[in-house]
């Protein structure tokens, strides 16, 4: 009997070990693009993300779960992208959680994650209306999506004037990147300028903009109060050079988070100071997860920044923020469904949609102030909608307010009407969320 | 040896007037036809069908498109991905607003739709040529797209300017699957390309044939030049339209109209070019050239660095990859300008003799 036992256990524990052998690491896949015109912000996100991978390997794992991923070059483009998506989803025991850090590969990826039931999240970018769970059960726009963003502008120059009732009779110009993007927002500034009372311009600027004259000559006749820059790329440098040339203030320039990076207000030299632009994420490399990585990723030698002086330049702290949050969703999925076990897709969405990460624990993880506190639930995908401002100093961003919410009530208003309405065209029955655990 | 017509005689006129007057080439296509129809679909997994096959097999519709423009009428044509817009936007819109809407029916729709409008801007055609005629059709590209964007009807208001195409339900029977979307995608293209491989050979065909040669020679032998060259437009513009539908609903699912701008136009173009001007068949070798090409050599790359244990940085090797797919293009140009079509057309005159070619 007692033979028969060990024997048994034995073979418990074998076929225990023969699984966990199988696989012991948690997969990611990386859609990265390091080649073409959007390279630099590529390379610096990827590449914080990959920083952080390492870390946590180098720390232990997830509760021993060591991290396992693979890149794949995107190129920005859709066909790439989609192409990437599907080479990797089913390797090495099948993908966890997918970040494209593109708008084309998102909606490329939209229908495709439901299907093959991998959770996506779009960070910092992607439609506003997929923070409402019910209907985008796979999607996650966690943190801030444009229309939260685009609120928070609002009440921050609504701070700046005094109160809000003061923006009453206010010319706001919204200068806008003529694309999916740019438009994004358009319904929000509207919204908010029928019930603050100001007087909303809406200036398009054709990709790639890197001529604004005209547009700015119309801004120089209107002369408003504050100008809105909703740019990408090169559109942003030349419109501070245009700024400056025409003899607006750039302090009264105020930049969406895309328009706020090193390499959007390098370009532009001495006409950038004062500028301020919106932020989901703190540049620096004060905060201790910054300290750690540069200690044992960059000083072990598996440091994934070529140039090394990149570390805690904005889209670098973005890409740790992404691998934070991929990791904290993992783990969280581990305390429900078993810690030190590999996470499937399903229960990492689930530690997705349950994530909570506050001042405190961001405070354990060493990003305390690096990115706002994150608590996700069914309903709402976004968990926080949070934006800091910072202000170009000629040097690096400086931060001129904390993280500030605007006026969340309407916006997710809009954003359910919104997922109404898409569930309506799609046919989707949303999710009762009420119900879900 | 293999490849003779030797003891084939046409004893009719039908016989002579065949699409593939050579049996050999009959035998060919059918066999071609029965791999992508029975062998393809059981041994290919997911990730072929739907990141490979089906953007390749839509990349070479829209590529037959243009190489009717091109290739036979030699209009040149910059604007061809914004045709593939019209075509998903106007098929998205039939399927939304008019109710019970086939989902066939939409696709030939949203090519009727993108053919008016390729005539509008077939129109300078009449006066302009080459390089100019380039440039007018640039402005379609920027114009088509722009309005997309702009006029929010077209996507039904979304607030981001997406569509998310419906789903394809054909007689009660949804095409979710990659093999069932590859298995629509695969005959819409072979349909199409028989039908353009026919039109070639047609009274029309040999009209954008004179036209393309000298215009003003065909004008004088009584080609009405209007005519011919709008046709041109139209059909080529209803290709790229089906094309563009058939990239929105059994590829990406939800599309932005950035995803049909000019570096698609430029891509279409060099798949004619590399693929060979002016044939059915180069269409089919271009689109696989720039489609599958790149992602051959991406794992080419991944083969090399695990077997000989190299640790090629992740930005090195990206632009590795492109700068041999750049070095690949500029040798197939010198070494077969006339693209990869031709090349095959010489490899079927050399096994007309092989193995004795005295």
């Amino acid at each position: 009997m007692r033979a028969l036992k060990a024997a048994l256990a034995g073979l418990a524990l074998f076929t225990a070990a023969s699984t966990v052998e199988a696989q012991t690491e948690q997969f990611i896949p990386i859609l990265s693009y390091r080649v073409g015109p959007y390279a630099a912000g590529g390379s610096g996100y990827f590449g914080g993300a990959i920083d952080y991978f390492n870390l946590v390997n180098a720390t232990g794992g997830i509760n021993g779960v060591k991290l396992q991923w693979e890149e794949c070059e995107s190129e920005y483009t859709a066909s790439r992208g989609v192409e990437c998506y599907e080479r990797l989803k089913k390797k090495n025991g099948g993908a966890s959680v997918v970040e494209p850090l593109s708008t084309g590969i998102a909606y490329g990826l939209l229908d495709r994650v439901a299907q093959d039931k991998i959770p996506m999240t779009t960070f910092g970018y992607g439609s506003a209306n997929a923070a409402d769970g019910s209907v985008f059960p796979w999607v996650f726009p966690v943190g801030t999506s444009y229309w939260s963003q685009a609120a928070a502008m609002i009440a921050y120059l609504g701070q700046k004037e005094g109160g809000l009732d003061k923006l009453k009779g206010k010319k706001i110009v919204d200068l806008y990147h003529d694309s999916a993007f740019g438009k994004e927002p358009l319904p929000v500034f509207e919204a908010f300028a029928a019930k603050y009372g100001f007087e909303l311009m809406k200036i398009a600027v054709a990709h790639p903009g890197n001529t604004q004259e005209s547009q700015w000559l119309q801004i120089r006749q209107a002369k408003p109060d504050y100008v809105i820059l909703w740019g990408w790329g090169v559109m942003n440098p030349t419109a501070l050079k245009a700024a400056a040339k025409f003899g607006y203030p750039r302090e009264k320039v105020l930049g969406v988070w895309w328009a706020g990076s090193d390499e959007d207000v390098i370009p532009a030299g001495d006409a950038a100071k004062g500028y301020v632009s919106a932020a989901f994420t703190a540049p620096g490399t004060a905060f201790p997860v910054m300290q750690d990585i540069a200690k044992k990723v960059y000083g072990a030698g598996k440091g994934n920044l070529e140039d090394k002086s990149r570390q805690g330049s904005i889209y670098h702290n973005r890409g740790v923020t992404y691998g934070i949050i991929a990791v904290e969703a993992i783990r969280k999925a581990q305390e429900k469904y078993g810690k030190g076990k590999v996470m499937t897709a399903e229960q990492v969405r689930w530690g997705l949609e349950n994530l909570n990460l506050t001042e405190a624990r961001l405070k354990e993880l060493g990003a305390g102030g690096m990115f706002p506190p994150i608590k996700t639930s069914c309903a709402d995908h976004e968990g926080s909608g949070m934006v800091r401002f910072q202000v170009w100093d000629g040097k690096s961003f400086k931060a001129v307010t904390p993280y500030m919410l605007g006026d969340k009530a309407m916006i997710r208003k809009m954003v359910e009407e919104s997922a109404a309405k898409y569930a309506a065209e799609k046919k989707i029955t949303p999710r009762d969320c009420s119900k879900e655990g | 040896m293999f490849y003779r017509e030797a003891g084939q005689f046409k004893t009719s006129y039908q016989a002579d007037a065949a699409i593939f007057p050579i049996r050999q080439d009959r035998v060919a296509i059918a066999a071609v036809l029965v791999i992508a129809y029975a062998v393809i679909p059981l041994a290919a997994t997911p990730y072929i069908f739907s990141a490979l096959l089906i953007p390749c097999l839509i990349l070479a519709l829209a590529a037959l498109g243009l190489n009717i423009l091109t290739g036979y009428a030699g209009q040149l044509s910059l604007g061809h991905a914004a045709f593939m817009a019209i075509g998903a936007f106007a098929s998205y819109n039939f399927m939304l607003r008019v109710p019970g809407m086939p989902i066939l029916l939409a696709f030939v729709c949203g090519g009727l739709c993108a053919a008016g409008i390729g005539i509008l801007f077939g129109l300078p055609s009449l006066r302009i040529r080459g390089f100019y005629l380039a440039v007018a059709t640039l402005a379609a590209q920027f114009f088509i797209v722009w309005c997309l964007a702009k006029v929010g009807w077209f996507s039904n208001y979304s607030s981001s300017g997406v569509i998310t195409a419906q789903a394809i339900v054909i007689l009660g029977y949804t095409f979710d699957t990659p093999t069932a979307k590859y298995l629509l995608v695969l005959t819409i293209v072979a349909v199409m390309a028989l039908a353009a491989k026919n039109m070639a050979r047609s009274n029309i065909g040999r009209q954008w044939m004179a036209v393309r040669d000298m215009d003003v020679a065909a004008e004088v032998i009584g080609i009405r030049l209007v005519y011919a060259k709008l046709l041109a437009f139209a059909v080529s513009s209803f290709y790229a339209g089906v094309a563009g539908a058939l990239y929105a609903y059994a590829y990406l699912g939800t599309v932005e109209p950035e995803a049909y701008n000019l570096d698609l136009s430029f891509r279409i173009l060099f798949m004619i070019i590399i693929g060979g001007v002016g044939t059915v068949l180069g269409s089919f070798l271009g689109s696989a050239f720039i489609v599958l090409l790149p992602i051959m050599l991406n794992f080419t790359m991944q083969f090399m660095e695990q077997t000989l244990h190299l640790s090629i940085p992740m930005s090195a090797a990206s632009n590795l990859e492109l700068m041999v797919f750049g070095g690949l293009i500029i040798f197939f140009l010198i070494v077969e300008p006339h693209g990869l079509a031709r090349l095959w057309q010489i490899a079927k005159e050399k096994l007309r003799l092989w193995p004795f070619p005295h």
